[in-house]
């Protein structure tokens, strides 16, 4: 979204050189000393901190980290990391990430996004970096608003959100971040929370260990211009209405690979598959069709229907790795297609010009 | 015959200072092959060539229809041409619509061969004439050659297997050694070519080679025609030549520049027609370190080239004018990060998706303005096919050594047509290279060495690039307002004023070679009245002019601009030395604007966008009209642009009829013998 919302008018800030040494990377090396300028109470200081926590964990220095970030509040990241990096233009990341990547196989490359930069302004890029399968690593903030712009909806939100450019309700049907990713062909798809560090964690962790794109929806709200409740309450605490699936007091499903897919309290829910049709649906949690989940099923379409399953049986999506399957990337097809093309090393260049068809005056 | 006729040998071949040859067909035809072929021929028994071929922007237009004719015209000579030609002497027609198209151009007494296999009473009325121009006395006024060449190719390849339709379609190369023949070239060279294209398709490419020998044999036997020419080879500088279109010149100069940066070059492009051929080119060049990427839209393809130049690559991007509007917002912000970027727009008929196929001028005023803030962008022109090698590695060096998008503006006819180039040794070529940095340049306030983006090297203002991977000097850049030194956040007022200021003083300051005239009566002042500028592909129809005006006894000076923004700093002194300067343009006066911004100096446009590149003679005519003005000025108190208004009006009428006709059709695949 465009940069209406910049308000400080003071002087330079945020300063943009900086360095670290030879010894294994803390994280005080992938840390700017700029102040961090979000709202209070904002899910992307939660982000921020994970992030600098996971970054050194990873055994990247921070000279072969990039990060690449579009317009929006999401999209300041970058400023706060201490690697190369460039807040672009509004929904363009993806581009300049996959120019970096492609030619740079030594390069570790994020791109830092929001629901407005990634499924709207943005949203071919972002398809089309996921159907290459360019090894990026792309976070989703999705706070289901445009926050820098002062609080208009965005493809993310709910019917009806009422904002300032909808104030009767919007009319506009949301993206499934995750089915439109899957839709895309993404290799690696996954969903999470900002509030839940140790899920936040690991699902990055997760998304940093794919070859090739991996897009994390992370689901936030936004504390300003919020349109959505604060969530998600998570799997602790004893629900208050047990009796409903769909209850927001449950908390969003979690999915773990290789464990059956049940929730409640006593697990008296899961998602089971119907045999007839194939559809996943919410049933008994010791029905005997109880989905076992399985990320690395090669057909997407099971991880499609879970990504979907929220929007008709469940007050919140569920969150973990919806799939992650193993492809070549399109950085390593193309590192092996420029190998190919010289063996020898770099063509000559006179040869190159003259070419087959030359003729020669005579002096 | 055509032009000049120099002499007789005693075997009765004729020899031509020079000859416009225009090959016409329908879109199936393969006449963008044929004429490829022949001018290949003809450059490389040493003629100077100059082509220009022109199709519509349908893939296959109804067959047999005017609105389908795909042409080829060539000039060959024996001397240095840079046009290929305003009229035609010789047209090959191979069906009625080609000969419609085409006709009323050719030269009276020109030479017509038409394929009569065509001229049935369907082929005439998809082409729209009621009678058979063959026979109607039409065309008496040419030398009409009137020749079954489907026939004829269908029996020469009646041992090859084909179907009786593919058989037909060697009629192209039956037509190709036919006027081989006629202008006594040597065919081997498509002989071999043929081998290659069809070598693993037998029957067509033994079909073909066939039909060819066989175009060779007719003319041979039959003494079709009363006279045999040739063009003797030109004068050229010794060297190593070859016959390069635009568009693959300045994919050579993009792979050269890259080369003698010692950098890998990276290709960001998104299909668009006059372009493509670009991306088509360097596609095949990953043996020379040559990354091409096909992304899914103009605006990441030159974010991807961003990408590229962010990483340590040569970033280049190639589109049209279309793909320059949605470019726009990127170019800004590769204008802020101070990145080097060639962008390189192959104009075309315009607004919108406007003439496709054909050329213009009029994307100057986007280049230098077109985007939104101080966006200062290096703009240079290429002028003539060959010289996109040169230009393309003119745009890099500015690109690198400044740290800056360069807009490099071509047009279809450049793109599309060709002439021969002298092949450079590669220590010809001028080292374009650049220092990366790789350690800090400043201290912070705790004494700790830290790396500033935005210090500047005080001769060029450049600033250091230190790309990822680099230990120490990780930072971070982007489109908001950057400190000056630190290149941190900034919404200082007074910084932003720096910066903007600073930003357009490093392109002002751009390292550009003087203007030079052209003018053999004098220097500047002491010459001709009346200089005649341009930019870019109008380069050769305004050589050409000015040459018939001096061999008129009349003075006038030219001056082409190779770098328009900056402009060499000669310029405004330049102008200022001649009574009227004449602005030539394909557009409706950009340039002129342009100069009188920048110089004060009020010019005289002239202005076509006929989709065509200037004729010489026109242009000759406007010059002598212009000279003339002013000579009555002297007398009458006339003005040169009253003068010349009535010029164009009178030429507007006279061509009206030949615009008309230009409309024909593409061969976006052409293949020998279809």
């Amino acid at each position: 979204m465009s940069e209406v919302n910049e308000t400080s008018g003071a002087t330079a800030e945020e300063p943009a050189g900086g360095g670290s040494g030879r010894r294994a990377p803390t994280v005080a090396d992938f840390t700017t000393p700029q102040e961090v300028r979000w709202c209070p109470g904002c899910g992307d200081h939660a982000i921020l901190s994970t992030m600098r926590g996971l970054l050194p964990a990873l055994g990247v220095a921070p000279e072969n980290t990039v990060i690449v970030s579009g317009i929006g509040c999401s999209s300041r990241l970058p400023y706060y990391l201490d690697t190369y990096g460039i807040h672009s233009i509004h929904g363009r990341a993806p581009s300049f990430a996959t120019g970096i990547s492609i030619n740079r196989p030594d390069l570790s490359v994020w791109v830092v996004t929001g629901d407005g930069d990634a499924l709207s302004i943005g949203g071919n890029h972002l398809i089309h970096a996921l159907r290459r399968n360019v090894n990026l690593k792309i976070l989703l903030f999705n706070n289901q608003i445009y926050g820098l712009t002062k609080g208009q909806f965005s493809p993310a939100s709910k019917v009806g959100t009422v904002s300032p450019s909808s104030p009767h309700g919007s009319l506009d049907y949301p993206f499934n971040p995750v089915a439109l990713a899957l839709g895309a062909g993404a290799t690696f798809v996954a969903r999470t929370v900002d509030s839940d560090r140790r899920h936040l964690t690991a699902t990055l962790t997760a998304a940093a260990a794919h070859q090739g794109a991996a897009l994390v929806e992370i689901r936030q709200g936004c504390p300003t211009f919020s349109a959505i409740p604060r969530q998600p309450r998570g799997a602790a605490g004893a629900p208050s209405d047990t009796d409903n699936p769909a209850s927001p007091d449950l908390g969003p499903i979690r999915l773990s690979p290789g464990l059956p897919i049940v929730f409640g309290g006593n697990e008296q829910w899961g998602v089971i598959r119907d045999p007839s049709t194939g559809e996943l649906a919410i049933g008994n949690g010791g029905d005997s069709r109880v989905v076992v989940h399985d990320p690395g099923t090669p057909n997407s379409t099971y991880a499609y229907g879970l990504a979907r399953l929220a929007e008709t049986a469940l007050a919140e999506p569920p969150i973990g790795v919806y799939r992650s399957v193993s492809q070549p990337s399109f950085d390593q097809l193309y590192q092996e297609r420029l190998a190919t093309a010289r063996p020898g090393g770099r063509g000559d260049l006179r040869t190159l010009m003259t070419g087959a068809d030359s003729w020669v005056v005579a002096g | 015959m055509p032009t000049e006729q120099l002499s007789e040998r005693p075997d009765g071949v004729r020899r031509l200072e020079n000859v416009v040859i225009r090959f016409a067909g329908d879109s199936g035809d393969g006449m963008q092959l044929t004429g490829d072929r022949f001018g290949a021929q003809a450059a490389a028994i040493g003629n100077d060539v100059a082509t220009l071929p022109n199709y519509p922007a349908e893939i296959r237009a109804p067959t047999g229809t005017v609105a389908g004719v795909s042409s080829y015209q060539l000039h060959i000579a024996d001397h240095d041409i840079s046009t290929p030609g305003d009229q035609p002497d010789v047209l090959i027609a191979m069906n009625p619509a080609a000969l419609k198209a085409n006709v009323t151009e050719l030269r009276p007494g020109g030479v017509i061969i038409v394929d009569t296999d065509t001229f049935t009473v369907l082929g005439l009325e998809k082409a729209g004439y009621e009678a058979d121009p063959l026979t109607d006395g039409s065309l008496d006024a040419y030398q009409v050659h009137a020749i079954n060449l489907t026939g004829f190719a269908s029996a020469a390849v009646a041992d090859h297997n084909l179907k009786r339709k593919d058989a037909a379609r060697t009629k192209n190369m039956f037509a190709l050694g036919l006027v081989s023949w006629m202008f006594s070239q040597p065919i081997e060279d498509t002989i071999e070519y043929l081998r290659k294209r069809f070598a693993s398709k037998p029957d067509v490419q033994a079909a073909n080679i066939a039909a060819l020998r066989a175009g060779v044999i007719y003319g041979e036997t039959t003494e079709a025609f009363a006279n045999v020419y040739e063009v003797k080879p030109a004068a050229l500088p010794p060297g190593t030549y070859r016959h390069l279109k635009g568009n693959k010149a300045v994919a050579y100069g993009l792979v050269a520049a890259a080369h003698q940066a010692g950098m890998p070059l990276f290709l960001g492009a998104y299909p668009i027609t006059p372009a493509s051929e670009i991306l088509h080119e360097l596609a095949i060049l990953a043996s020379n370190d040559v990354r091409s990427f096909q992304a899914e839209d103009e605006i990441a393809a030159i974010g991807a080239a961003i990408g590229g130049s962010f990483a340590g690559m040569l970033g280049v991007t190639v589109t049209s004018g279309p793909g320059m509007a949605l470019k726009a917002e990127a170019l800004g912000l590769a204008v802020i990060m101070e990145l080097p970027l060639v962008i390189v727009n192959v104009q075309r008929g315009g607004p919108s998706t406007g003439l496709p196929t054909k050329t213009e001028q009029s994307d100057l005023l986007q280049a230098l303005y077109g985007r939104h803030g101080e966006a200062p962008i290096p703009v240079i022109a290429v002028r003539s096919p060959a010289d996109g090698f040169n230009a393309a590695m003119e745009a890099a060096r500015i690109a690198l050594a400044y740290r800056t998008p360069v807009i490099l503006l071509s047009d279809a006819y450049i793109a599309n047509g060709s002439e021969p180039w002298r092949v450079p040794e590669v220590a010809e070529l001028p080292f374009i290279g650049i220092d990366l940095a790789t350690e800090a340049n400043a201290v912070d306030e705790a004494g700790n060495p830290v790396f500033h983006p935005y210090a500047r090297d005080p001769a060029t203002l450049a600033r250091p690039l230190a790309i990822p991977g680099t230990p120490g000097l990780t930072h971070r850049i982007g489109g908001l307002e950057k400190a000056d030194q630190t290149g941190a956040v900034s919404y200082d007022p007074d910084n932003h004023d720096l910066m903007i200021r600073t930003r357009q003083a490093k392109i002002d300051g751009i390292d550009v070679p003087p203007l030079e005239v052209d003018d053999p009566s004098g220097a500047p002042g002491s010459g001709a009245d009346v200089l005649v500028i341009g930019w870019g592909s109008t380069w050769g129809p305004i050589g050409e002019a000015c040459q018939t005006v001096r061999a008129a006894g009349m003075k006038v000076a030219q001056a082409h601009l190779r770098h328009i923004s900056p402009l060499p700093a000669n310029l405004a002194s330049v102008l200022s030395e001649y009574h009227t300067v004449l602005v030539p343009e394909m557009n409706l006066g950009q340039l002129a604007g342009h100069l009188r911004r920048e110089t004060l100096i009020d010019t005289v446009g002239y202005n076509q966008t006929r989709g065509m590149p200037f004729r010489s003679a026109e242009l000759a005519s406007v010059i002598i009209r212009v000279i003339q003005g002013i000579t009555e000025e002297d007398t009458t108190g006339d003005n040169a642009a009253k003068v010349l208004g009535d010029v164009a009006a009178r030429l507007a009428a006279s061509t009206g009829a030949a615009t008309a006709g230009t409309a024909t059709s593409q061969d976006a695949t052409p293949e020998a013998g279809r």
